[in-house]
């Protein structure tokens, strides 16, 4: 073989192994979930095997799908809102802070590595019966009895902030570092004030970081289901505790089958379009 | 600039991010100021200062099985999934690959797709592929849902890595064999540790996808938590959480400290 040819093959022998997993474990599995979500659960248990529009039909015109879908893309969206109103001015302090930035940084992203089902419960430390705002409000004479401040939609949403914050932080500082402070400067020299400089200047040359970090927030936020289950009350389910339920609790995988790939859908067709107009890579930046 | 240090609004941006530390943070020192509280309830009033949650931990079995278990996945995954993961950032940063944007995308779908979709999905296959529920079931998910972010973090500082160096011993004679193993590898350390690292934080972690691999019996931490949220909050909980904390927390600094240590001493 001549050496251009193996300068050819090699890269594809290293990449194999990596292209090989995921096609086996998540392209080939996510191709045959579409084939499951029309075969249909008997009541033997047994699922049998065919073409059934059933759980389709069920997955489609249940109003019960449909309310907790919107209901699932609302709690997402007021997350990745909130999470932008809280992050973006916490990124903008590290980036234009005179002090370590490095370290102001890694302050942030530390709860990031902080496992997600401590974070998670760790507010019920804080907003339970006995916890400690309660202890509290009791202590200094506001309130007689403790109040019931959990397992409610803003507990959930108050969760997911926390859990998602650092995504938003990450991904605007990594833009907001990217612009020369000068150009801000130069807004200034040129009559403008501070704001319409940020405005102007800053805060669009901005956008692709918030977008992106906007889009982790949405995506993760709307796909997860632990947060209700430990935030949240027994009406705040959210779409995936629905895959869930049937996928592990009533085993009817047909069903959960039709349920996941109607969630990928939706959240794949918002990737597909953030992909379309921003591209992978500010994604990238801020991930790695 | 100093007129941007005294300004009004720098100090309300100032005082703003200071919250917002202040949210990120006062749930998670709770937790640990809870985990030495001597009294039976997890829970305020604090009536004094205990280690005793941290030995209920030590003594409890089905805590210390999990933590087996999560340990050994955790170091099963990284093994895998950064072997899989250096030698595919390999190929994207040392070769011109035709379509490696393509590639890219590909590499990092797992991540792309929604945690509960890809659990789904593998879950379904793999058992109709006759792999049940399972440790193994659970490190195929691990390797799957952590690659990505390996290649992500390895890919970044291999781009850093000069290539001069391994050229310099290819030209005095080294086989390519032989300056993968003397030159590249001892180079490309700090990247292949903290992706190993990487991996083993977040399999450690995981508890989205994990509840739908894990075999009735088997627990990890994070699942074994989420059990014991079932019943209501407790001390030990929190000693738990204060154990987790200290371990995420503490390995990525420790590593990031080697990495650095090993850098310097390499002369690079």
């Amino acid at each position: 073989m001549s050496v251009e040819a193996r300068e050819r093959r090699q890269p594809w022998i290293l990449l194999s192994p990596a292209l090989t997993a995921i096609t086996l474990l998540l392209f080939i599995p996510l191709v045959f979930i579409a084939v499951y979500s029309f075969w249909l659960r008997t009541a033997t248990g047994a699922d049998q095997v065919g073409f059934f529009l059933d759980n389709w039909q069920e997955a489609l015109t249940d109003r019960f799908y449909r309310d907790i879908l919107l209901y699932t893309l609302k709690i997402a969206a007021i997350t990745t809102i909130l999470c932008a109103v809280m992050g973006y001015p916490a990124a903008y302090f590290i980036a234009r802070s005179k002090g370590n930035k490095a370290i102001l940084l890694l302050l942030l992203m530390l709860p990031f590595w902080i496992s997600y089902i401590i974070r998670t419960m760790s507010w019920i430390n804080i907003l339970g019966v006995s916890g400690a705002l309660n202890t509290f409000l009791l202590w200094i004479g506001i309130i007689d009895e403790p109040l019931q401040m959990l397992y409610n939609q803003a507990t959930v949403v108050l969760g997911l902030i926390h859990f998602l914050l650092p995504f938003m932080v990450l991904n605007v500082f990594v833009s907001l570092d990217g612009i020369d402070e000068t150009l801000e400067d130069a807004a200034n020299s040129l009559g403008a004030t501070r704001w319409q400089a940020f405005l102007q200047v800053t805060l669009p040359l901005s956008l692709p970081g918030l977008a992106a970090g906007g889009l982790l927030c949405f995506v993760l936020g709307a796909g997860t289901y632990i947060t209700p289950l430990v935030l949240g009350g027994p009406s705040d389910a959210m779409f995936a505790n629905l895959v869930f339920e049937a996928i592990i609790t009533q085993l009817n995988w047909p069903l959960g089958s039709a349920l996941s790939l109607m969630l990928l859908v939706v959240l794949g067709l918002l990737v597909m379009v953030y992909n379309r107009y921003l591209g992978m890579a500010q994604l990238m930046k801020g991930l790695g | 600039m100093a007129a941007r240090d005294s300004s009004l609004g720098w100090h309300l941006i100032r005082g703003y991010a200071m919250a917002v530390y202040l949210f990120m943070f006062l749930p998670i020192i709770v937790v640990v100021l809870l985990s030495f509280n001597a009294s039976q309830f997890g829970s305020f009033p604090m009536t004094g200062f205990s280690f005793r949650w941290f030995g209920e931990l030590w003594n409890n079995e089905a805590i210390l099985r999990a933590f087996r278990t999560s340990l050994v996945l955790g170091l099963l995954t990284a093994l895998i999934s950064t072997t899989l993961g250096v030698l595919a950032s390999l190929a994207l940063v040392r070769y011109k690959v035709p379509g490696a944007n393509t590639i890219s995308t590909i590499l990092i779908a797992p991540i792309l797709v929604p945690e509960v979709v890809l659990a789904v999905a593998l879950l379904l296959f793999l058992n109709f592929l006759g792999v049940p529920k399972s440790f193994g079931l659970l490190l195929f998910g691990h390797v799957i849902f952590t690659l990505p972010f390996v290649i992500l973090v390895v890919q970044a500082r291999l781009v850093a890595i000069r290539r001069d160096i391994e050229e310099a011993a290819l030209s005095l004679g080294a086989s390519p064999v032989q300056t993968f193993f003397q030159v590249t590898l001892p180079l490309m350390l700090p990247a292949v540790m903290a992706g190993a690292l990487f991996a083993f934080t977040i399999s450690f972690d995981d508890i989205t996808g994990t509840l739908f691999w894990k075999p009735g019996g088997v627990e990890t931490v994070p699942t074994q938590i989420f059990a014991m949220l079932r019943n209501s909050i407790s001390p030990e909980i929190n000693a738990l959480g204060t154990v987790m904390i200290v371990m995420t927390v503490g390995l990525p600094l420790v590593g990031a400290a080697i990495a650095r240590q090993m850098s310097k001493k390499s002369g690079l």
